[in-house]
């Protein structure tokens, strides 16, 4: 009984996933670096703060969904032609929001995730002097 | 000695309970986010922004090819984002045949796929596009906000996106979609 069990579940863990993806080869840059290394290590950095569309939990950097070679072979072509990172990651987020980057921005609804640590020491500071000080005027 | 620490005793008693409200908070705030039916789209911010301009090759010799200028052509129209190897496309089909049959322009923009394959799923699951562009590195996805597919933009007659339509097309949305055409002609 147990050794059927066994032989299931190594045959669910060796069993290929049917797999709808495409057939094509990847875009030109999705997996060839720029011949000049100031470049792709800009262009690097660049694809490491942009999160995969499909995959989630993934920078396009890290992702092997066909999406992201897409976005990698943008990501280096626009590089290749001068144009800013920060550019390009504005051009991205015009298109799919904040969701796109991971490098958090400061807007009109994330500012009291960079207020509240600095609000939280003030607070702390002030309670802490109270009680040195509130203990020896007592 | 005693009697001002009891009374500082008194007035932070209340401040006792602080921690374990806001900890009540915190689990209510988890365990909100851990019910709520999970949502994966990632609209498009393009809505109400010009097509921008592109210009594919056809994606199968019989047809035209899709650029930005045949969409502005006056009318609107439906660009469906598909193929061939894309499983809830196949599901869609029916639902963009029957839009076809009520009169919507349908264009195609096929995400990296063989014009083989292209054929065979057309003549598989029908066949109501006016023109197909092959999209082979996902350009113009990309510069329309779309992450998958399939995924379905009105774009109305001065080419501008109106609307987007994330996953397949089930039959109850057929009229809906309709009526969102109708509004953007």
């Amino acid at each position: 009984m147990k050794a059927r069990v066994f032989a299931w579940l190594l045959l669910a863990a060796l069993a290929a996933p049917v797999r709808a993806d495409d057939t094509m080869p990847p875009a030109p840059y999705a997996y060839r670096q720029l011949a000049d290394p100031r470049a792709e290590a800009k262009a690097e950095a660049l694809m490491e703060t942009l999160r995969c569309l499909v995959c989630q939990s993934q920078s396009i950097a890290d992702s092997d969904a066909p999406i992201a070679g897409d976005m990698r072979n943008q990501v280096r072509l626009r590089i290749a032609r001068g144009e800013d990172p920060e550019e390009i990651r504005a051009w991205l987020v015009q298109r799919y929001g904040d969701y796109v980057t991971y490098a958090p921005r400061m807007t009109r609804l994330t500012w009291p995730l960079f207020a509240a640590p600095l609000g939280l020491l003030a607070l702390a500071a002030v309670l802490l002097r109270r009680r040195f000080t509130g203990g020896r005027a007592a | 000695m005693s009697e001002p620490a009891a009374s500082a005793w008194r007035t932070a008693r209340w401040a006792l309970w602080l921690p374990l409200v806001l900890f009540a908070l915190f689990v209510a705030l988890v365990l909100g986010g851990l019910l709520r039916p999970e949502n994966r789209d990632i609209p498009s911010r393009m809505i109400g922004q010009p097509m921008p301009a592109f210009a594919l090759r056809a994606a199968v010799p019989d047809r035209p090819g899709l650029a930005r200028g045949d969409l502005a052509d006056g009318r609107a129209h439906l660009v469906n984002i598909f193929a061939s190897w894309c499983i809830p496309c196949g599901v869609e089909a029916p639902q963009i045949a029957q839009l076809a049959a009520q009169g919507a322009i349908i264009d195609g923009i096929a995400i990296r796929d063989h014009p083989e394959d292209l054929a065979q799923y057309l003549a598989r699951n029908g066949d109501p596009y006016q023109r197909i562009g092959a999209d082979d590195i996902s350009a113009v996805q990309l510069a329309i906000g779309s992450s998958g597919v399939p995924e379905t933009f009105i774009v109305d007659g001065k080419g501008i996106i109106r609307y987007q339509h994330i996953g397949d097309i089930r039959p109850e949305e057929v009229p809906m979609i309709l009526a969102r055409l109708k509004d953007a002609s």
